[in-house]
């Protein structure tokens, strides 16, 4: 590769604007944290997460631990909310439930709203011809499916060889944790949500591609004598990260939302690992909502508060870094 | 006029591909996996001979391929959806167009209850910019917003049903009655802040224009110029943009509005189909969804480019 001889120059010249991308990612950072709305969102998510993410360590109880004797307790000091039907505690239950969303979240978010996005639009704005057709005809046909009753579909049929297949790797690698930990529920939830979810994303990156690959620093570097690698990764990549960071905040609460319905409707994370889903499904049945509607209340605040502050959030970002460009 | 027909044009010839495409997905993932409706009806007392003697009377001891050639001819040369395992003496369009009409009577509600609240309160958000009410009654919507209608019903019903005893606790009796009270509201309320933020963008967006102030300077009283200049030139884009939106949002809020409330509608039912492998009517419903969608969102692109040509994607300057 000749290419590599002329690399140091290319690397040089990509230099400064990398300097000037990164300190407009700052200031707009910068110009988020001025917002108290923003804040207030962020600490609400931090929050959440640190429960989540926590759970094992900061849960008072198991998630699964019964206890028939104290079931349906009003809240008290040992039970801060109250235990349900089966003398489950409720906030540690919330706090593994919201475990289930920060890992569907977390892991949809990078995958399928900034990872397959990423790659399937670069590789469609920059090959073009027959690549750009594939992958724009294939977002046509995923972006025309109705994504919900597609979403309950696909768990519901594809758990049994789902599971099939991860207990069949459990065998090989002599380890057992992943079915009994819910990993093959979040893993498969996960798979779905990002299978449906990168057409926004990769439409969005091709059209930002498309207009990079005539600018001139990019023409430049090509005259230069980089590598066509070399261009994607140093040259358009950091510049369309933000966009697509931003525009993929916007969906956060929708994933989470997603499965937390898709577990309502059962095809989602099977019991007994919590998910909010689970939850309200408990707390809305009739009985346990006119008699103890605290098991509603908790969760569904909540799901309530995260989603709102993930709305929020996502419209901050979204003033904040499209203001940047004017 | 190579324009806006040869784009349309374009995307309705792509409707058949695409729901070629989507038809056979559905077909093979919903054969593919263990067990299939026969299995499910025929519960736990099965004789073996019996069991193959059904499966083969409907076919599904062939190939999935083959299988889905079948399914296809009869839908495209005689327009047999195939059978119903649960219904079995009815066809598939028999059993499908009650619970289609119940939900879309109730997405229609919805919607017009939407853009009823939406609209005078993005109009309004618009005319108080800047003091305190702007945000306030945005906000109080984007709360609703974030409410998953998961939470929303069980609440409305805690409240309502359980407590005050003012309506039914949920089931469906008649279009016309209590009974879709709490459907709609729990419907309708997260569409609203979508379609008042957009209402309030475009207000103001228009609020600024030259023609705005020009009809201000001839002296015209400030509600003429409001609804008259600013409103009918700036909520027409949005009532149309937000109609190919809300189609999706209100779907899969009646997915979870009727399965909270059996209400017996086509969102419950997929669920039900979903659960029981009745294959034929998940394939027919997803076809017919997706076709929704297609023809929907086409309509949308075409009533935009009607409205601003510089939306139309092939016209020259299309600024997006």
């Amino acid at each position: 590769m000749s290419a590599y001889a002329d690399a140091g120059d290319a690397d040089a010249a990509s230099q400064p604007s990398d300097n000037i991308g990164s300190s407009l990612t700052v200031r707009s950072v910068k110009r988020l944290l001025r917002r108290r709305l923003a804040v207030a969102c962020l600490v609400v998510i931090g929050l959440f997460y640190f429960a989540g993410i926590f759970a094992p360590l900061v849960a008072p109880y198991s998630y699964e631990e019964q206890n028939l004797d104290i079931s349906f307790q009003q809240p008290s000091l040992h039970h801060l909310f109250g235990t349900d039907r089966l003398g489950r505690d409720v906030l540690s239950r919330n706090m593994f439930a919201a475990r289930t969303t920060v890992v569907v979240t977390a892991a949809t978010f990078a995958t399928g709203f900034i990872l397959l996005p990423l790659t399937l639009g670069m590789l469609a704005g920059y090959r073009g011809g027959f690549t750009d057709a594939f992958i724009n005809r294939a977002g046509e046909i995923f972006g025309s499916i109705p994504g919900l009753p597609m979403l309950i579909l696909v768990s519901a049929t594809m758990r049994p060889k789902f599971n099939n297949a991860v207990s069949g790797f459990e065998g090989r690698i002599h380890y057992h944790g992943l079915t009994s930990s819910g990993f093959s529920d979040y893993f498969l939830i996960f798979g779905v949500l990002s299978l449906f979810g990168w057409v926004g994303g990769a439409r969005l990156v091709r059209t930002q591609v498309l207009g990079l690959r005539g600018s001139e620093y990019v023409l430049s570097a090509r005259a230069s004598g980089a590598s066509t690698k070399r261009i994607l990764f140093q040259h358009i990549l950091p510049n369309i990260t933000p966009i697509v960071i931003v525009g993929a905040s916007a969906s956060l609460g929708s994933i989470a939302l997603t499965e937390i319905g898709l577990t309502y409707l059962g095809v989602g994370i099977q019991a007994p690992h919590p998910s909010f889903g689970a939850l309200i499904t408990d707390g809305a049945s009739r009985s346990v909502l006119e008699n103890h509607p605290a098991l509603l209340i908790v969760p569904a605040t909540v799901v309530a508060s995260l989603i709102f502050a993930f709305n929020l959030l996502g419209d901050a970002l979204n003033d904040v870094f499209t203001s940047r460009a004017q | 006029m190579d324009g806006i027909g040869g784009y349309v044009l374009r995307r309705l010839l792509f409707l058949p591909i695409t729901l070629l495409v989507v038809s056979f997905a559905t077909f093979y993932v919903t054969r593919w996996g263990p067990g299939d409706p026969i299995s499910i009806y025929s519960g736990q007392y099965r004789d073996p001979e019996a069991f193959d003697r059904v499966r083969m009377k409907y076919g599904l001891d062939k190939p999935i391929v083959e299988q889905y050639g079948i399914w296809l001819k009869n839908v495209t040369l005689h327009g047999d959806f195939g059978v119903t395992f649960r219904y079995r003496d009815r066809t598939i369009p028999e059993v499908l167009t009650p619970k289609i009409w119940i939900s879309v009577r109730l997405g229609l509600y919805a919607f017009i209850i939407a853009f009823a609240l939406g609209i005078p309160i993005g109009v309004f958000a618009a005319l108080k910019r800047g003091t305190w009410l702007d945000p306030f009654s945005i906000g109080v919507f984007l709360l609703f917003q974030s409410i998953p209608v998961l939470v929303t019903v069980p609440m409305l019903v805690l409240l309502f049903a359980a407590k005050l005893h003012w309506l039914p606790a949920g089931g469906f009796d008649g279009i016309f009655s209590k009974s879709m009270i709490i459907p709609t509201i729990a419907l309708s309320l997260p569409s609203v802040a979508g379609i008042a933020r957009l209402a309030r963008a475009t207000m103001l967006e228009t609020m600024y224009q030259d023609y705005v102030r020009t009809a201000r300077a001839k002296g015209l009283a400030e509600y003429i110029v409001i609804t008259r200049h600013v409103a009918r030139n700036s909520l027409i884009p949005v009532m149309t943009t937000v109609v190919g939106l809300s189609l999706v949002g209100l779907l899969e809020g009646t997915f979870f509005v009727e399965n909270l409330l059996g209400i017996p509608g086509i969102g419950k039912f997929v669920v039900d189909a979903v659960t029981t492998r009745d294959y034929d009517v998940i394939l027919a419903v997803v076809v017919l969804i997706t076709s929704a969608f297609v023809v929907a969102n086409l309509l949308v692109d075409i009533a935009l480019g009607f409205i601003d040509p510089r939306l139309r994607t092939n016209a020259p300057g299309a600024s997006r």
